[in-house]
């Protein structure tokens, strides 16, 4: 099959030459011979960047690993070629592959906080990445100073001499870029590398990816599962499905005009700061290795499927200068993506609050984290609490839980004052506010099956319950949150990230709470399982009539969920009020700064 | 059931078919010994220190006794105390951990501060301590020694307990205003069973040594009985005429204990953390599944 990128030959401009070529790639877990990851072919020019999108499970880490001629523990590359610079990376013997790796390909991690050692300062890793390829730079010092400069750093603030925990995460992550460019490599793999970053600092980051880049001929891959961050950075990107590439085309055709009904599923469940619509996600999740089905990978969860989908494989086509991987990518045509979406239905209630805060200052210990905080919260309706880290959302939230207590200011619910800590309150009223944590990882009891996480609640508020009527509500609270009775007996590490935060969402509504806080629940999410969660809890909210507080960083998403919201900026309120009108006329500079580094799916707006 | 799988997955390592081999070879011994031994293991029945015979297949001991039957008879006492001792150290020390961590504050200091003190006594000194105040009692040999267990134990449990203290689940049950002693066993101990069975297999090893090792130093079972840690005690003088009724007892403990050590290592190796996410648990069960088959 052709492997060249069409992107590439369709604005005609491009002429680098071809840093890095994938043919056929196969990695397969080394037990059973299936295969994790197949078919997969791609090329980078130098100075270009490559998106490689998916949900979790879809094999996109694992083929960036592979590009590093790596397979994690149980997976084994079983065939294809990987060229850089016309070497093949899979011919070569474990020590010249040492040689290769960090001189000619470099890796941006995840979590650059992980991947700095918190005892060496930042000149020694640096020095050292150098060190271990002798002969690849003649001045060490020199392109330690370099380097620096060039991912925007400044060497004049002693960052040399500082430790990791010295530096803000998106310095670390800055610190981390420049290594990875430090030897001049000829490709650079990025692992999702501003996952834990605010937007701003996540944007500023991407410009300087692309930058360096640009200005060093370097081919590198991107690895996200955010099609907004993707949209506006790289130029060609490949949709990647149950280990298989099933669109590939330059980021233009591929985002405005998508083809593959997976591609369009995962753009239509990207939130938008400029629309209120109601977001569609996909139902279901990606197959597993070795339970994929015949056919298509994807009939199952697609609404486009035919009788033809599950009996035949489908084999890539070129379709308007793009690749795809489907049976009826001639009959679908490349629509341009609908003008989306049902407006969200807002209705303003002005009515008693249900939850009044009043100069509400919080601290830990010593450090103020929450500075004269006031908020309403009108009941059956829904408030976000927007900010980056750091702006004291989360301490917000759990001084109205109750699970810090540290401060100062009123709070009062139905008019009655709360008492700061949850150990201090009404056994009703700890019923009536419900939580949801932001990681459903964590929130669940990994020894407790979901029939028992959900149940407890119900055996600790409402004890008059028989077993018949605690089952009966548990059933309810289930098929609320959209899953059947088969998942009464699993356990957390049984289910997808998803499914568990609907047992988190399902154990704070069976108690039938009035205020429900959402603390980023879709934080740790894939964008197609957030969207889908986020309109299970709008439905949810209007069906119960519930009050909310939605706390997030993502702007985008506050528009398609809440009806007024709060941007919060160092512990302040900077603006409050409905959310149209925080979006559209915003008065204050925070706010208007978070609005426009919200990575947007525009793809191909570049700046030089 | 958690702890039932755990045991089954260490079972099929070649490391736990070893060592659970070893120990129930030894327990086996111990347990149907006093039902098979061919003479009353105090009875008089050859010359001191004969080497072996047809009549006597491991020879005779200090005071002429049979001591294959002796050998025989004299283990299941040592194996009754020591699980004895395991279990109430394990229980005490992990009560006093997890309460330790779990509540904080004043407790945490008390507790921690108790167990320090009785860390800083080696566990056999600590045990013959007790021992010689109150006298060579059977069950205040097994209290000693669980007692000198329960501080080591509480440290792991304590460390274990902070971690899982400060996950959401728990926040999320206390939100609730469910009482502690109510989180601690319903929602802490159920995660904590890796490190239980850890602890109480290293422990029971510990035990085996200390309890043999006070029946050497003749703080046990009162002489006419037979008993292993004794029986290394009151032959080694014939060591160079009958070498056996030394080696035999000797190498029972060895075996024992290499194969409760061993044991519990394949356990700890397959007890890795329950929080994978799914896709790296699909994965792993895959391959655990295929090798398996």
């Amino acid at each position: 099959m052709s492997t060249t990128a069409p992107a590439a030959s369709e604005t005609g401009l491009t002429t680098a030459p071809v840093r890095l070529e994938i043919q056929n790639l196969r990695i397969e877990l080394a037990s059973s011979g299936e295969d994790v990851v197949d078919e997969v072919s791609f090329t980078v020019r130098a100075g270009e960047l490559l998106g490689l999108v998916g949900e979790s499970g879809s094999g996109k880490t694992t083929v960036a690993l592979a590009l590093l001629g790596h397979a994690r523990r149980g997976l084994a590359i079983a065939g294809g070629r990987i060229n850089l610079d016309g070497e093949d990376l899979l011919s070569l013997r474990p020590a010249q592959l040492r040689a290769v790796r960090g001189a000619k390909v470099a890796y941006v991690p995840q979590d650059p906080s992980a991947a700095l050692n918190p005892t060496l300062r930042i000149g020694l890793q640096l020095r050292e990445a150098l060190n271990c390829h002798p002969g690849a730079v003649e001045d060490v010092e020199a392109r330690t100073v370099e380097v620096l400069q060039d991912a925007r750093l400044d060497v004049n603030s002693g960052i040399l001499k500082r430790y990791p925990h010295q530096l803000s995460g998106g310095q670390q992550q800055r610190v981390a870029l420049a290594m990875a460019f430090a030897c001049r490599p000829s490709l650079i793999v990025l692992d999702e590398p501003t996952t834990g970053l605010d937007v701003s600092t996540q944007r500023h980051v991407l410009e300087t990816v692309r930058a360096l880049c640009r200005s060093y001929g370097v081919a590198a891959v991107y690895v996200s599962h955010d099609l907004a961050v993707v949209g506006g950075l790289v130029s060609d990107v490949a949709v990647m499905y149950a280990g298989r590439i099933i669109e590939l085309g330059s980021t233009q055709q591929v985002f405005n005009f998508p083809i593959h009904p997976y591609t369009r599923g995962l753009l239509e469940a990207v939130p938008s700061p400029d629309r209120s619509e109601v977001l569609t996600g996909m139902k279901g999740q990606p197959p597993r290795p070795g339970r994929r089905p015949k056919g298509c990978s994807f009939a199952p969860r697609c609404s486009y499927a035919v009788e033809r989908c599950s009996i035949e494989s489908p084999a890539p086509l070129h379709a308007t200068g793009r690749l795809v991987r489907c049976l009826r990518a001639s009959e679908l045509g490349a629509g341009a993506l609908a003008a989306r979406g049902t407006p969200v239905p807002v209705s303003l209630t002005v009515s008693e609050p249900i939850l009044q805060l009043n100069e509400l200052s919080a601290s830990y210990g010593r450090h103020a984290v929450l500075h004269d905080v006031n908020l309403q919260v009108a009941p059956e309706s829904c408030t976000a609490i927007v900010g980056e880290s750091g702006s004291g959302k989360t301490t917000l939230a759990r001084c109205i839980v109750g699970l810090h207590a540290n401060w100062r200011g009123q709070m009062s619910f139905e008019a009655s004052p709360l008492a700061r800590g949850m150990r201090g309150r009404q056994i009703e009223l700890l019923k009536r506010i419900q939580y949801i944590f932001q990681n459903p990882y964590t929130s669940l009891n990994p020894r407790k099956t979901v029939s028992q996480i959900i149940s407890q609640p119900l055996e600790h508020f409402e004890r008059q319950l028989t077993t018949r009527e605690r089952e009966v509500r548990i059933a309810r609270v289930l098929a609320d949150v959209s899953l059947g009775s088969a998942f009464l007996h699993r356990f957390p590490d049984q289910l997808s990230g998803g499914e568990r935060q609907r047992v988190a969402i399902a154990r704070a509504l069976v108690v039938e709470p009035d205020l429900l806080v959402c603390d980023e629940v879709t934080s740790a999410l894939d964008v197609s399982v957030q969207a889908v969660i986020v309109e299970l809890l709008r439905r949810l909210q209007h069906e119960h009539r519930l009050a909310m507080i939605f706390i997030t960083h993502n702007l985008a998403l506050v528009r398609s969920i809440a009806q007024t919201a709060v941007v919060l900026c160092e512990g302040r309120v900077v603006e409050a009020g409905p959310v149209e009108e925080i979006l559209e006329h915003p008065s204050d500079e925070y706010t208007i700064r978070l609005i426009k580094d919200v990575p947007k799916l525009t793809p191909g707006a570049k700046e030089p | 059931m958690q702890w039932l799988a755990t045991l089954k997955a260490a079972v099929r390592t070649p490391r736990g078919a070893v060592g659970l081999g070893l120990t129930g070879f030894v327990v086996l011994l111990a347990v149907i010994g006093p039902h098979v031994e061919p003479y009353s293991p105090t009875n008089f029945v050859t010359i001191p220190f004969s080497t072996p015979s047809a009549q006597d297949l491991l020879g005779g001991d200090t005071l002429g006794r049979d001591v294959l039957s002796r050998v025989l008879d004299g283990g299941w006492v040592l194996l009754i105390m020591a699980v004895a001792a395991t279990a109430f150290g394990v229980i005490v020390g992990g009560a006093a951990g997890i309460s330790a961590a779990y509540l904080r504050g004043k407790i945490d200091g008390i507790i921690m501060r108790t167990v320090d003190v009785v860390l800083a006594f080696p566990s056999l000194v600590f045990a013959l301590m007790l021992v010689s105040i109150i006298g060579p009692k059977l069950w205040l040999i097994v209290l000693a020694v669980g007692f000198a267990h329960a501080p080591a134990v509480a440290r792991v449990l304590r460390s274990a307990t902070l971690d899982i203290s400060e996950r959401d689940y728990v926040k999320a049950v206390e939100l609730q205003g469910v009482k502690p002693a109510k989180v601690m066993r319903s929602e802490i101990l159920p995660n904590l069973i890796s490190p239980l069975m850890v602890e109480t297999g290293l422990r029971l090893t510990y035990s085996i040594v200390l309890m043999a090792g006070l029946n050497f130093l003749g703080f046990g079972q009162p002489p006419p009985a037979a008993n292993w840690g004794f029986m290394i005690q009151e032959n080694r003088i014939g060591l160079s005429s009958n070498p056996w009724a030394v080696v035999v007892p000797a190498a029972l403990i060895a075996l024992l204990t290499i194969g409760t050590n061993t044991f519990t290592d394949a356990i700890a190796r397959v007890a890795i953390g329950v929080d994978r996410r799914p896709e790296e648990a699909a994965l792993i069960d895959e391959l655990v599944a295929r090798e398996a088959a």
